[in-house]
């Protein structure tokens, strides 16, 4: 297949109307105003042929560019919207994230109804709060106890509950954590400073299917004096994933 | 189907390393390609449409192993849209529609497609119940499947019935089959030493979700 043929612009025509509209990496907004201009020019005006001494190939075939290839087209066929993805975005980065299942946590902490509830039903007492949603519509929460240690893994994916811990950390996603949190759970916990003494039993849960995993960690010592917001603000997404413990603050302020 | 994503149990990918203070997304781009893989959803509804999980699970392992998380979903998405015909492989190309081609329309939800991927309210009977013995069934197909290759055969103890859910397994081209066959799910514990032997500590246990389908009696 030849895919010059018929094209009306080549990537490296792209590329300049990208820089053109130097702005728009920053606001992709900008971008989209624009495009239909650069777009416009380019078939009436350069056209092909020109600049061939320098063709594609010397393009680094650079991811970033490619998705902003993909962005702009998608927009201009009408099938997303700018506005929409960086909403998506800002959500991800700065509303949803492990904030959430700490709070969830908190309360468990300081409500023994609560955390009844949670530990039977996950979705419904995670639901009071109000953190259900996609990749996390339905809820187990484990807890850990003097008896038993939980760790949470998706070993076939990333699975892992969006709507209270948000998107996963790249070690969670990454090959050595889905492979050997199954085999040698121990090992993984002692890397990140974890050592489980042999009377504790291990637990991990690989989530396999449509239920997501939350790990109810142990209350430390030392926080029976404080409130369930200054609670919350020591609970560690990792600690939720069961790859850390709570700990109480040091230092003088209690 | 038995490639690299199914990654339990391996060894030889070397230490877990946790990042300090990590952003939700490294690079400008991860976040839209997050993003554009949400956005582009609805498009897919009444179109060839290959499952998420399958065409990710379709990148050759030696690719699949050299590209990053986001790199993986651009792929699939990309993979996607040119399988359903939303896009041609000159606009992924050149960032601009194809001259002449019209707009693609939103089409209505298929009638074939089935119940989605979340707890059903269905009466179905539940063949097993917390407390069986069961085993994992020997499977190995050639489609997407839930059913991760380091249980096969082992036995285990069902602990719970989380529902019924359909089951999302595809045929070998990652198309869903049409019998999406609502059937419960349930956790099952299998004893560490049950799946590593004597590496595993003593007391240690997997719990792993698993469809009907995927079970025998023990």
């Amino acid at each position: 297949m030849d895919e010059s043929e018929g094209r009306p612009v080549d990537r490296r025509g792209f590329i300049r109307d990208a820089a053109v509209g130097a702005a728009a990496f920053a606001t992709p907004g900008k971008l989209m105003a624009e495009q239909p201009e650069s777009s416009h020019a380019h078939e009436t005006g350069h056209g092909h042929g020109h600049d061939h001494d320098h063709d594609h190939q010397d393009v680094p075939p650079d991811i970033a560019l490619r998705v902003r290839a993909l962005e702009s087209v998608l927009v201009e066929k009408g099938m997303v919207g700018s506005a929409a993805l960086d909403q998506i975005v800002d959500t991800y980065e700065n509303r949803i994230g492990p904030r959430n299942g700490a709070e969830v946590v908190a309360r468990a902490w300081v409500d023994p109804a609560y955390r009844e509830r949670l530990l039977a039903d996950g979705t419904a007492a995670i639901g009071e709060l109000g953190y259900l949603g996609g990749q996390g519509e339905h809820m187990k929460v484990v807890a850990n106890t003097p008896e038993v240690h939980n760790l949470v893994v998706c070993t076939l994916c990333s699975c892992y509950p969006w709507p209270t811990l948000g998107l996963p950390p790249v070690w969670y996603k990454s090959a050595p954590f889905r492979a050997r949190a199954v085999i040698e759970p121990r090992a993984v916990l002692s890397e990140f400073g974890l050592d489980v003494p042999e009377d504790v039993e291990v637990r991990v849960w690989d989530s396999t299917a449509e239920i997501r995993y939350l790990v109810l960690p142990e209350r430390p010592a030392g926080t029976e004096d404080m409130t369930e917001e200054e609670l919350a603000g020591i609970v560690s997404r990792d600690s939720m994933i069961g790859v850390a413990r709570v700990e109480a603050p040091s230092g003088g302020d209690r | 189907m038995n490639t690299i994503h199914d990654m339990g149990g391996m060894d030889g990918f070397g230490p877990i390393e946790p990042e300090e203070n990590e952003p939700v997304f490294h690079h400008r781009w991860e976040g839209r390609v997050y993003a554009l893989t949400r956005a582009v959803g609805p498009w897919g509804r009444g179109r060839e449409w290959p499952s998420f999980r399958y065409t990710l699970e379709s990148i050759p392992p030696v690719e699949y192993l050299s590209m990053s998380y986001y790199e993986r979903w651009f792929r699939m998405m990309t993979t996607r849209l040119l399988v359903s015909g939303l896009i041609s492989e000159t606009e992924l190309e050149t960032g601009y529609p194809d001259p002449g081609t019209p707009r693609p329309e939103l089409l209505p939800a298929s009638n074939t497609g089935g119940p989605g991927a979340g707890l059903l309210d269905m009466d179905v009977p539940a063949r097993f119940a917390p407390n069986d013995q069961v085993r994992a069934r020997n499977l190995h197909p050639r489609g997407h499947t839930r059913q991760p290759r380091y249980v096969r055969g082992r036995q285990g103890t069902v602990v719970e019935d989380y529902g019924v859910y359909a089951l999302q397994d595809t045929d070998e081209e990652g198309r869903r089959p049409l019998d999406r066959r609502p059937q419960h799910v349930y956790s099952v514990r299998f004893e560490a030493r049950e799946l590593w032997g004597e590496r595993a500590a003593a007391g240690d246990a997997i719990y792993v979700d698993l469809w009907e389908d995927y079970m025998e009696p023990a």
